[in-house]
C-alpha cells in the first residue's frame, strides 16, 4: 500500500518541479520557431541566443535600471494597499462614508490612467513619486473594492453570536469582521501584485531618467530590439517572483482559510 | 430572516453584568409576542412560559418560525417585533442568554480554547483560562483544545460550541437546532451530553426532531399554521435523557407527529415499523 501511493507521490514532485521548466523551454522554442520560420531580421524579432547575449553583455546597465523599477513597484504595491485598506474600512463601518465614496470610487475608474500618467510626472517630477503614485493608483481600485466586499460580507451567524455576547463594536471589528475580510484583502492584493509593475512602467515610458521603462523605450527608438527584449524578460521574471512570494507570504500568514484547490490533509 | 445591513446594530447594552453569584433561577413569561416580515405576521398574540431551570422544547414544520421566536427571545430579531418577555424576578431578559445556532459558528482563525473564550475578548475582559479548560475537559475536547475548527469533524465543531456556551455562564440557554446537522449516533452523544452540562439552566431548544424533544425535553410544545400557534405543553414523564424505546415515548412520539400533522394512515405506517 505504501509503496504504491509512494511511487505516484515522487513522480508527481518530479512533475510539479519541472513544470516550471518545461514550460519555459516551451515559450523559448517556440520563439526560435517563429524566428526561423518568418526569417524576421535581428531589428524586428531578435532569437532567443541574441537576447540572452545582450542579457550577459549589458546586466549592469539593467540591473541598474531595473533597481528603479522594482522600487517603484514594491512601494507602489504597499502604498496602494495602504490606502485601499484605509478606504475600504471607514466604508464599510459607516454608512454615509459608503455613499459618498463609493461614487467617486467608481468615477475614478472612468478615468484612463494611461492617460493620467502625464500628469503625474508634471505634478511630482521625473523621479520615482510620480511611478509610485501611477502604481499605486492601479492598485487601489481591486484592494477597496474586495477588502470592502470582504468586510461588508461577515458571515451573519458571527455578527448574531457576537451580539448575544454583548460585544463591543470596536472588538466585534478588531476580533471578527477584520479577520473574516482577510481573505477578500489578500485576493484583492494578489490582482494588485500582478498589476503593479505594468503602473511603474507607464510611469516610466511617459517621463523618467532611470527604470526598466525607460530603458526599453531608448533601445526601441535606437532600434536594438535585443535590449527591448531583455528589459521584458527582467520584468517578467521580476513579476512571477515578486507574486510568487506574495502568494506564498499570503498563505502563511492565512493558514485557516480553506482551500479547495489544495488537496485535504 | 438574516440581517441585511452589513454595520450591526451595537448591542443595546454593551456591559452585561454577569455575576456567577447570582443564579436565581427565574421562570420566563412572554405575552403577546409579535413578529412579521414584510407586513406578514409570522406569529401574533403569543404566550409562551420557560420555567426557571427546565428545558423546553419546541417543535414544528420548517419554516413556520421556531427560529423566528427563538432569535426574538435572544434580541436578534430586527424591525417589526413586539410584546412583553418579563423574568420571574423582574429584571430584564436581554444580557443573560447564551446563543448555539445549527452552525457552529466557530471562528475558522480560532483555535478551539480561542473560540471557547470568544465571549469574554468581544467584552473586552480578561477571559478566565482555567475555567475554559475545565469545560473543554467536560464536552471531551482536551485533546483538540488548540487545533482550529477545519479540523475537527462535525460533532467535536457542536462539542466546542457547546463549551463556548456553557463559558457565557448565563442562566439561559437559547439553542436552534444544535444537532440537526450531525449523524445519528453523534446527535444522540450531543443530546446526552448537552443535558447533563445545561443542567439547571432555563432551556429553549428549537429542533424538527420529535424524538430529541422527547429525549431531553421537560416541557414540548408545537408551532404549526400561519401565523403560528403554538400547542399546550406535553410533559413526558422520566428522567433525562429519556429511553427512546419506552412505550411511552413512542405513544407521545405518535401524538407530536399527528399534532405536527400527519395522517391516521401514516402513523399507522410508523407504528407498525417500531
Amino acid at each position: 500500500m505504501t509503496k504504491t501511493s509512494r511511487t505516484p507521490f515522487t513522480e508527481r514532485r518530479l512533475l510539479k518541479l519541472a513544470r516550471p521548466i518545461i514550460i519555459i523551454a516551451a515559450l523559448i522554442a517556440t520563439w526560435q520557431i517563429v524566428v526561423t520560420v518568418t526569417g524576421a531580421p535581428k531589428y524586428m524579432l531578435p532569437a532567443p541566443y541574441e537576447v540572452w547575449l545582450t542579457l550577459i553583455k549589458r546586466h549592469d546597465v539593467l540591473l541598474d535600471h531595473a533597481r528603479y523599477t522594482i522600487a517603484e513597484t514594491v512601494i507602489g504595491l504597499f502604498a496602494g494597499a495602504a490606502l485601499g485598506a484605509l478606504a475600504a474600512l471607514p466604508m464599510a463601518l459607516f454608512a454615509p462614508v459608503r455613499f459618498w465614496l463609493m461614487p467617486i470610487l467608481l468615477v475614478s475608474q472612468a478615468i484612463p490612467f494611461f492617460a493620467l500618467a502625464p500628469l503625474l510626472v508634471l505634478w511630482l517630477g521625473f523621479g520615482l513619486g510620480s511611478k509610485i503614485a501611477m502604481a499605486a493608483l492601479i492598485i487601489f481600485f481591486p484592494v477597496t473594492v474586495a477588502f470592502f466586499d470582504g468586510l461588508s460580507r461577515t458571515e451573519p451567524g458571527f455578527l448574531d453570536l457576537a451580539r448575544t455576547m454583548g460585544a463591543s463594536r470596536w472588538r466585534l471589528l478588531t476580533h471578527v469582521r477584520l479577520p473574516a475580510a482577510l481573505p477578500s484583502f489578500a485576493s484583492g492584493f494578489r490582482v494588485a501584485t500582478a498589476v503593479a509593475p505594468i503602473g511603474a512602467v507607464i510611469g516610466e515610458w511617459v517621463g523618467s531618467s532611470h527604470g526598466l521603462g525607460y530603458l526599453m523605450l531608448h533601445a526601441n527608438a535606437r532600434v536594438q530590439i535585443d535590449m527591448v527584449f531583455a528589459c521584458l524578460l527582467i520584468l517578467c521574471a521580476f513579476s512571477i517572483t515578486q507574486y510568487f512570494l506574495v502568494d506564498r507570504a499570503l498563505r502563511a500568514a492565512l493558514p485557516w482559510q480553506p482551500d479547495s484547490l489544495k488537496p485535504a490533509k | 430572516m438574516r440581517k441585511t445591513e452589513p454595520v450591526p446594530k451595537p448591542a443595546t447594552s454593551p456591559n452585561h453584568p454577569v455575576m456567577p453569584g447570582n443564579t436565581t433561577p427565574f421562570d420566563i413569561h412572554l405575552h403577546g409576542g409579535r413578529v412579521a416580515f414584510n407586513g406578514d405576521d409570522i406569529f401574533h398574540d403569543l404566550d409562551l412560559t420557560l420555567p426557571a431551570s427546565s428545558i423546553t422544547c419546541l417543535l414544528g414544520p420548517s419554516g413556520v418560525g421556531k427560529s423566528t421566536l427563538l432569535r426574538y427571545l435572544a434580541g436578534l430579531v430586527d424591525g417589526e417585533a413586539g410584546g412583553d418577555i418579563a423574568c420571574s424576578d423582574g429584571r430584564p431578559l436581554l444580557g443573560r442568554v447564551a446563543y448555539m445556532a445549527q452552525q457552529d459558528l466557530l471562528l475558522p482563525w480560532r483555535s478551539v480554547r480561542e473560540n471557547v473564550v470568544l465571549g469574554a475578548v468581544l467584552r473586552n475582559e480578561r477571559p478566565d483560562l482555567a475555567r475554559a479548560d475545565a469545560l473543554i475537559a467536560k464536552v471531551g475536547l482536551s485533546d483538540a483544545a488548540h487545533l482550529r475548527p477545519a479540523e475537527l469533524s462535525g460533532g467535536m465543531k457542536q462539542r466546542a460550541a457547546l463549551a463556548r456556551t456553557l463559558m457565557e455562564d448565563r442562566p439561559v440557554v437559547l439553542m436552534d437546532e444544535p444537532f440537526s446537522a450531525l449523524d445519528s449516533l453523534n446527535r444522540m452523544r450531543l443530546q446526552d451530553l448537552a443535558a447533563r452540562v445545561l443542567r439547571g439552566k432555563t432551556v429553549l431548544l428549537v429542533t424538527h426532531d420529535p424524538l430529541e424533544a422527547l429525549r431531553i425535553g421537560d416541557r414540548v410544545h408545537v408551532l404549526r399554521g400561519t401565523p403560528a400557534v403554538l400547542s399546550d405543553a406535553m410533559l413526558p414523564a422520566g428522567s433525562i435523557p429519556r429511553d427512546i424505546t419506552d412505550p411511552e415515548i413512542l405513544r407521545h412520539q405518535a401524538e407530536l407527529l399527528r399534532q405536527l400533522g400527519a395522517t391516521a394512515e401514516e402513523l399507522n405506517r410508523a407504528e407498525g415499523t417500531a
